[in-house]
C-alpha cells in the first residue's frame, strides 16, 4: 500500500504539452476519482502514474511522481518494474486471447518467474477470489478468457493485474464498455479493494465519482491560448466536489452546464 | 413512395455495371481455370506408381525396360535402340521416326525432383524463417524507430523484384566462388526470395493484434519481447502460419534461379554440394524435349508440383487450426 505524491507533473505529446503541469495527492486506502469532458487529459494524467504514457510514439513526461519516497520518474527507475508496482485496467476488457482463464490470471506471475504449481494455484484462486470472480470460473479455469462475458473479462484482466500484489492500482474507464449490472458488480468490487489498496479511477461518469470515490479531481479544457490544454481545476474530498465545489468551472461542470 | 422520375435509368446503369464487374471477373479466371485444366489432363494422364518411385530413365533405357531387353550402350553407335541409324542420317523411308520411342514411351518418374524439391525449398525456407519472422516482429512491434521504415521499403521492392536477380546475385557469389553448382546455393536464392514475404506477412498478422492486447501486457511491467513472444505472437500464429505458406508456395515454383544455382540432376542427390533435381526443372528441361514422353514427364512434374503445394498448405493449415482451436 502507498501514497503517490504527484509534483509538477506534466505530459506531453512531441512538443504539445498535453496537460498544465499538476499537483496533487493519493492517499492510500481510498479511491480517488478523476473526472472532467472529453480531452481534459485525464486518461493522460493517469497513464503518467505507471509510466504508460511514454509507451505512445513521441509521448513524454517531466515532473515527479512519489510512489511513497521513491521518484518513478527518477534516472535509474526501470519502468516495467514501475508498471509491476502499479497495476492497470482499461477501458476495454482484455483477455489474452491465447491463454484460457486460468494463464489469463498467472501471465504476470509467470513473468515474475513464478513456476511452481501449488503457488501458482494459490495466488491465481487469490487474485480470482479479490476479484469476486472466483465462484463464478472456479470449474472453467481452462476455458479461453474471450468466452467470459464482458464484465466478467473486466474482472478477470482486475484479477490479472492484483495477482501481481500491486501497491496502487489504476483504471481507465473501467466500466465504459460494460453494462449497469457489471458497472454494479465493479464498483462494489472497487470498494472492497481499497482496503487493502490505492485505487485512482478516471471515469465519465460523475455519478459514479460520486458512488465510489473518496476524493474527486477535476480536471477541464482550457482553450483560452488556442490549443485546448487540459488542467487540473479543483482536487478535494468528493462530498465537497459535489456540494460545495470552490471553481466556478466544476460547479457549471458538475451541474450539467459544460463538458 | 413515390417511383423517382429516373428510377429506370439507374436500374439500367446499375445493372450495366454489375454486367461488366460479372464479365471482367470471368475474364481474370478463364487463365486460371485453364490452366488448371491443362496441368490436370495432360499431368494427370502421365501418372503412375512408377512415376513416384522413379527417377528419370533415357528414352532408350526406358524403352529397353519395357521390352526386357537390355539397354546397351554402344559409344560407337550412340543412336543405337533409338531408331536412328549408326551413320546418324535419318532412314530414308521414315521408319525411325515411327519407332516406339518417338511416339512417347515411358521415360522413368520424377522422384528425383520431389525429393530435390522438398530439400531446396524446406532449406531456403529454413535459413528464411528465423530472418522473416524475426524482421516482421521488428517492423511491427518496434515500429516507432526510423530505420523500420527504411527496411519496409526494402522488403517491399525485393519482394517485386523479378526472380532472376536474386539467381544472378548467388550465381555471382556463391556459385562463381565455390565453383559448383550446387543444392545450397539454390537455397539461399530461394532464401532472398522467401524472406521478404514472410517478413511482411509476419509483420501485417502481428499488426492485427489489437493493441488494447499489448497495452494489458505492458501494463502487467511485461518488456515487448516477453509479451511479444508470449501473447502476441500466439494470438497471430495462424496468419504468420499462412505467410509461411505463401512463400513455400513461391519457393516450390520459382525456375529460374535455380537453373543459375542448383543445375538439375536426372537422378537422385542428397548432397547439398552438388547439382540437384527439382520439379520445376525437370519440367522446364523436358517441355523443350523433342521426345513426347519426355514432355508428358515435364507435364507430370508439374502436376506434382501443384500437388505438393495444395497437401503442404491443406495440412499444415489443418495442423494450425487444431492447435489454435485447443486453446481456444
Amino acid at each position: 500500500m502507498s501514497s503517490m505524491t504527484i509534483s509538477q507533473l506534466a505530459p506531453f505529446y512531441g512538443s504539445r504539452q498535453a496537460v498544465k503541469a499538476v499537483d496533487m495527492q493519493v492517499a492510500t486506502q481510498e479511491i480517488t476519482a478523476i473526472i472532467g469532458p472529453s480531452g481534459c487529459g485525464k486518461s493522460t494524467v493517469l497513464r503518467c502514474l505507471n509510466r504508460m504514457h511514454e509507451t505512445i510514439l513521441g509521448a513524454s513526461a517531466t515532473g515527479t511522481v512519489l510512489l511513497n519516497d521513491e521518484d518513478i520518474y527518477g534516472s535509474n527507475v526501470d519502468a516495467t518494474l514501475i508498471r509491476r508496482r502499479v497495476g492497470m485496467v482499461f477501458q476495454q476488457p482484455v483477455a489474452f486471447r491465447t491463454r484460457n482463464i486460468y494463464e489469463n490470471v498467472a501471465a504476470g506471475l509467470r513473468l515474475q518467474g513464478m513456476s511452481r504449481k501449488a503457488e501458482l494455484d494459490q495466488s491465481v484462486e487469490e487474485a480470482l477470489r479479490s476479484a469476486v470472480l472466483w465462484d463464478e470460473v472456479k470449474d472453467v479455469l481452462s476455458k479461453p478468457g474471450t468466452a467470459l462475458s464482458g464484465g466478467q473479462q473486466q474482472r478477470l484482466a482486475i484479477a490479472r493485474a492484483l495477482a501481481i500484489k500491486p501497491d496502487v492500482l489504476l483504471l481507465d474507464e473501467p466500466c465504459s464498455a460494460l453494462d449497469p449490472i457489471a458497472t454494479a458488480n465493479i464498483e462494489e468490487l472497487l470498494v472492497q479493494l481499497k482496503t487493502t489498496l490505492t485505487i485512482v479511477i478516471v471515469t465519465h461518469s460523475m455519478q459514479q465519482a460520486a458512488r465510489i470515490s473518496d476524493q474527486t479531481a477535476v480536471f477541464m479544457v482550457d482553450t483560452s491560448s488556442g490549443n485546448g490544454i487540459g488542467e487540473l481545476v479543483e482536487k478535494s474530498s468528493t462530498i465537497n466536489v459535489f456540494t460545495n465545489p470552490s471553481d466556478p468551472r466544476t460547479e457549471s461542470y458538475i451541474s450539467g452546464r459544460v463538458g | 413512395m413515390s417511383i423517382p422520375k429516373n428510377y429506370r435509368w439507374r436500374k439500367f446503369v446499375d445493372q450495366v455495371m454489375r454486367g461488366s464487374t460479372v464479365v471482367a471477373t470471368g475474364c481474370a479466371v478463364i487463365p486460371l481455370i485453364a490452366i488448371i485444366g491443362y496441368v490436370l489432363t495432360l499431368g494427370g494422364s502421365a501418372l503412375s506408381t512408377q512415376f513416384f518411385t522413379d527417377v528419370y530413365q533415357p528414352p532408350n533405357m526406358a524403352q529397353a525396360a519395357a521390352d526386357g531387353s537390355t539397354p546397351a550402350f554402344d559409344p560407337n553407335d550412340p543412336f543405337a535402340g533409338i531408331g536412328v541409324p549408326s551413320d546418324g542420317t535419318a532412314p530414308a523411308d521414315g521408319t525411325a521416326l515411327e519407332s516406339d520411342v518417338y511416339a512417347g514411351g515411358p521415360v522413368g518418374g520424377v522422384l528425383h525432383g520431389i525429393i530435390g524439391t522438398l530439400i531446396i525449398t524446406g532449406m531456403g525456407l529454413l535459413f528464411a524463417l528465423p530472418i522473416g519472422i524475426f524482421a516482421g516482429i521488428y517492423l511491427s512491434e518496434y515500429r516507432n524507430e526510423r530505420y523500420a521504415t527504411i527496411v519496409r521499403f526494402c522488403c517491399d521492392v525485393l519482394s517485386g523484384s523479378p526472380s532472376i536477380v536474386a539467381g544472378v546475385v548467388i550465381y555471382i557469389l556463391v556459385v562463381i566462388r565455390s565453383q559448383q553448382f550446387s543444392a545450397i546455393a539454390g537455397s539461399l536464392a530461394l532464401m532472398i526470395l522467401m524472406v521478404p514475404i514472410v517478413t511482411r506477412t509476419t509483420e501485417e498478422m502481428l499488426k492485427l493484434v489489437p493493441e488494447s492486447m499489448r497495452e494489458a501486457a505492458r501494463g502487467l511491467g511485461a518488456p515487448t519481447w516477453y509479451s511479444t513472444f508470449t501473447v502476441i505472437i500466439p494470438a497471430a500464429l495462424p496468419g504468420i502460419v499462412t505467410g509461411v505458406m505463401l512463400a513455400f508456395a513461391r519457393g516450390a515454383g520459382e525456375t529460374a534461379p535455380l537453373i543459375l544455382t542448383v543445375l538439375g540432376s536426372n537422378m537422385i542427390s542428397t548432397n547439398l554440394f552438388a547439382p540437384m533435381a527439382s520439379l520445376p526443372l525437370v519440367a522446364y528441361r523436358y517441355t523443350e524435349s523433342p521426345y513426347p514422353g519426355e514432355n508428358t514427364l515435364a507435364w507430370g512434374a508439374a502436376f506434382v508440383l501443384m500437388m505438393l503445394v495444395l497437401v503442404m498448405n491443406i495440412l499444415v493449415r489443418v495442423a494450425t487450426r487444431r492447435r489454435a482451436g485447443a486453446s481456444r
